[in-house]
């Protein structure tokens, strides 16, 4: 069989048709989900870990520091030694919180993760699920995370830990709207919701450059919009630690905690992804019209990588953000989003679609 | 915290936090009982002394030489200027005149004490705001300055570098080059301080207008500092006052009319370029001289009441000694300017929210041990 | 109109410090060499405090274990705090006359405030200030330290 590394159709069909041909189609179908399940699972930790590491050196280098630089060479291992030690944390258990959805609450904003994670084209071939309702369902499932947030802050029986949570829940609530409204204005571009048909919209060109003067500025704001989404950044009056201590997690101790501590860095990713995916163009090399050497070099890259490095290209500018910036208060954030960033998204919208059907992109 | 609060009826929808004695934001040992609604904040009942060591008390069983090595730990971040205070006192009360040397090297080492105080004060505003690589800048330009000190006094943050008469030895030769070096990597760095938050737009969203207090009120409650001068309130002892070298050179007092949190932070600010320019003046016409007087072994103040009141980075610090002619006083009492600068607190915060208690907190800029000494 | 104009007008105001911001912080992120970290247990041999540092009292003896104290106890009045100790014996010189030499000179470092009044008022510069700073110790007796060293005499010429 004909393995190659820019298209792994050929790998997942052996997969698929071998697994048909021993067992029956029904089991088939079920080895195969916990096949892709245990690959997200398991792309899930890793990422998480190579995350944490990466912000600990990124904001390091920004302030004239090293990162870690210890534990391992050039300090790899330190998440590892970090969960480690997480895992032998006392869970110290609330007197009277409900514990329950004490118990309940990191576990959703997880699922909510994975379940984004499923949607993602991670290479031809490597897309797990493509519906053609592609972005519609990416936005929906990660707006569940709110409420693992809310029943987190809730549950504590903490006055610290509700205020930050509500902080978090009006936050989040507010930003979807711009987020949907930027992702909204490019399905505008390209016309399709199906992820993999936007990305095969972009071979001649990235939609960032594409769609020019509106594209760049849908892209600012999913980018701001994105990281208030995930409480990140100049956004994290949530979590404000010089404030109130640490917000909606203050009393989960331990593995909860790494959960949820894992889910922000997923959930910056998954932001990153989308990002990556409908803006600079998913997994398709940088492909410019004409130049043909420039675009036989640029397809030496496995697509795998291209996706990757994009993705990581966007989390880098997350956090170059969180790490110069100041905090914002409450009441700033939300003026910012409704009388600043949903005003320009809704004029943004109707300029590119005056631009598509006036037709000055190619 | 229940036995403080019982006794105030409380309105409906009113809650009490405390943010207790050890809080990222509260800059020491300082208890704040906050009562708010909402997000809104109603009252601020600060609780001191978490820190009192008896320093007025421990004055009056050692001799005047030995006060000094307590006023280092007082307001740690002008430990230079602290020691100043209580030699300037026993000099005056002696009636002796230190030599030009001395007095040039004082103020040198009083404006840096001055510029790495507002350098920390920088860094953990940024930091309490949320921007932490303000932090890391900070506290990295101040370590140039704790270098100057390490090399002439032997300490970097308690110094205990004067003794009355004098200083305790002469100063390393290379201390007017490791000076003006500093003097001239900050002034291409202080300007990066304003890029990163001063004209930052979220920076001065979350700042501006938070915590005002007028003139009138400013001298009323007694504000000194950088406090006081945002307000408008000229109260800088190096003008009004002078002392030491401070009538030998040129330098603008820094007003503002506002008083608002935004106001304080740059009056800091200002006051760093005004102490550079005070110590470029100076740096390279020190006078050859002694480097202290002669004192006798063991000094002892004539009868009577003495005062004598320096510009700390804080504001007005007031050491009033009483003798009665032996080698110990009787009473040695400081005038911290934190003390004061404290109490409008209430006042400040009353219906802003949460994160602006914090940010006023954080503009007051103080330092609890020089409350409760 | 001219709010709008306002409005517009703040909104790239804002853009613009933010990216001046991010300016500061991408140079140090992307310039080589900006890291100011000391690589400090690894680097110990080659580390040397300012020559007036003041990491703890010492007694400097020189190659004959001699050593300047003459057990006078003016450091002992001069501490504020009482971290130093003086026990002096008293012994009959060559000619006759009874003389006072310094028995023990006891530091206790736990209690010292680094004040600088014991190097400061010796009258025969006995005493001065070491460069050990690493002074964390498990067991508290080992921060009480006796200055002059066994065996060693008060040197000639010394009042």
């Amino acid at each position: 069989m004909e393995f190659s590394i820019y298209d792994l159709t050929s790998f997942t069909q052996w997969i698929d048709s071998s697994l048909r041909a021993s067992i029956s189609p029904g089991w088939a179908v079920a080895i195969e989900m916990i096949i892709i399940g245990l690959a997200i699972l398991i792309f899930f930790a890793l990422v998480g870990l190579f995350l944490v590491y990466a912000e600990r050196k990124v904001c390091a280098l920004m302030q004239n520091r090293l990162g870690p630089n210890r534990v391992g060479p050039a300090g790899m291992f330190q998440t590892v030694a970090d969960l480690v030690k997480l895992l032998f944390v006392e869970l110290v258990p609330i007197k009277n919180a409900d514990k329950k959805l004490f118990n309940l609450a990191p576990f959703i904003v997880i699922i909510a993760s994975i379940m984004a994670i499923g949607a993602l084209p991670f290479a031809k071939g490597l897309h797990a699920i493509d519906l053609n309702i592609g972005v519609f369902y990416l936005m929906a499932v990660s707006s569940m995370g709110v409420i693992g947030v809310l029943l987190a802050g809730w549950s504590s029986n903490n006055k610290y830990s509700l205020i930050g949570a509500m902080r978090s829940g009006a936050q989040i609530v507010s930003y979807e709207l711009s987020v949907g409204l930027a992702l909204v204005t490019m399905v505008v571009l390209a016309g399709t919701m199906q992820l993999s048909e936007i990305i095969e919209a972009q071979r001649w060109g990235w939609f960032i450059f594409t769609g020019h003067i509106p594209a760049v500025i849908a892209f600012v704001i999913y980018i701001v919009a994105g990281t208030a989404e995930t409480n990140r950044g100049p956004f994290d009056l949530a979590e404000a630690e010089s404030e109130l201590t640490a917000g909606y997690h203050t009393e989960y101790s331990g593995i909860k905690f790494a959960l949820f501590f894992l889910a922000e860095y997923i959930n910056m990713f998954i932001v990153a992804a989308i990002a990556a995916t409908v803006f600079l163009g998913g997994w398709m090399p940088l492909h410019v019209y004409g130049w043909d050497g420039f675009n036989k070099v640029m397809d030496l890259i496995p697509p795998f990588f291209w996706f990757l490095g994009k993705s990581f290209g966007v989390v880098f500018i997350m956090m170059w953000l969180k790490w110069t910036f100041p905090r914002l208060r409450i009441d700033q954030l939300l003026t910012l989003e409704w009388k600043f960033l949903l005003p320009i998204n809704i004029f943004n919208l109707l300029l590119m679609a005056l631009l598509v059907l006036i037709g000055w992109h190619w | 915290m229940e036995e403080a609060v019982l006794n105030v009826p409380l309105e409906k929808e009113e809650y009490i936090i405390n943010m207790g004695p050890q809080h990222p934001s509260t800059h020491g040992v300082l208890r704040l009982v906050v009562s708010l609604r909402g997000e809104m904040v109603l009252n601020v009942e600060p609780h001191i002394g978490y820190v009192h060591r008896g320093i007025e008390k421990m004055c009056e069983s050692l001799t005047y030489s030995q006060i000094i090595h307590l006023t280092d730990r007082m307001d740690y971040l002008s430990a230079h200027i602290n020691n100043e205070a209580v030699c300037l006192a026993v000099e005056k009360a002696l009636g002796i005149e230190v030599s030009d040397r001395v007095k040039y090297i004082r103020t040198i080492l009083s404006e840096l004490t001055r510029i790495q105080s507002h350098q920390l004060f920088w860094a953990t505003y940024g930091m309490d705001l949320g921007g932490l690589t303000c932090f890391f800048y900070g506290l990295r330009d101040r370590e140039l300055v704790m270098d100057i000190f390490e090399e002439t006094c032997g300490g970097r943050m308690i110094v205990s570098y004067n003794c009355p008469g004098g200083l305790m030895n002469d100063i390393h030769p290379n201390f007017q080059k490791r000076t003006k070096d500093f003097i001239k990597y900050f002034r291409k760095t202080l300007p990066e301080y304003d890029r990163l938050l001063t004209g930052n737009v979220i920076f001065q969203e979350r700042v501006k207008g938070l915590g005002t207090i007028n003139r009138d009120d400013a001298i009323a409650w007694g504000l000194t500092g950088p406090v006081g001068r945002a307000s408008g309130f000229s109260c800088d002892i190096r003008k009004h006052n002078p002392y030491s070298a401070y009538n030998k050179v040129t330098f603008k007092e820094i007003l503002y009319d506002e008083g608002d949190s935004f106001h304080r932070y740059k009056v800091r600010m200002d006051e760093m370029w005004e102490s550079m320019n005070i110590i470029e003046q100076l740096i390279d016409n020190i006078p050859e001289g002694p480097y202290a007087e002669k004192m006798k072994p063991v000094i002892k103040l004539p009868e009577g009441e003495y005062w004598q009141s320096v510009e700390t980075a804080r504001g007005e610090l007031g050491v009033f000694i009483v003798s009665d002619g032996n080698k110990n006083p009787v009473r040695v009492k400081f005038r911290s300017p934190n003390f004061v600068n404290l109490a409008p607190l209430n006042i400040l915060a009353k219906g802003f929210k949460i994160a602006d208690l914090v940010a006023i907190n954080g503009s007051l800029d103080l330092v609890i041990p020089d409350i409760d000494r | 109109m001219k709010s709008f104009i306002r409005y517009i007008k703040s909104i790239f105001d804002g853009l613009i410090t933010l990216l001046k911001g991010l300016g500061v912080t991408g140079k140090y992120f992307f310039k080589p060499g900006t890291t100011w970290t000391q690589q400090y247990p690894n680097n110990r041999r080659e580390l040397k405090m300012f020559d007036m540092f003041k990491g703890e009292v010492i007694m400097p003896h020189d190659e004959q274990n001699e050593h300047k104290c003459t057990g006078c106890g003016i450091c002992e009045i001069n501490c504020p705090n009482g971290s130093i100790e003086i026990i002096s014996a008293s012994i009959t010189s060559e000619d006759g006359k009874k003389q006072r030499i310094i028995d023990k000179h006891i530091y206790h470092l736990g209690m010292c405030t680094f004040c600088g009044l014991c190097v400061k008022t010796c009258p025969s510069q006995a005493l001065a200030f070491g460069q050990e700073f690493e002074h964390a110790v498990f067991d508290r007796t080992r921060l009480t330290k006796i200055l002059n060293q066994p065996g060693s005499k008060l040197k000639k010429g010394v009042a």
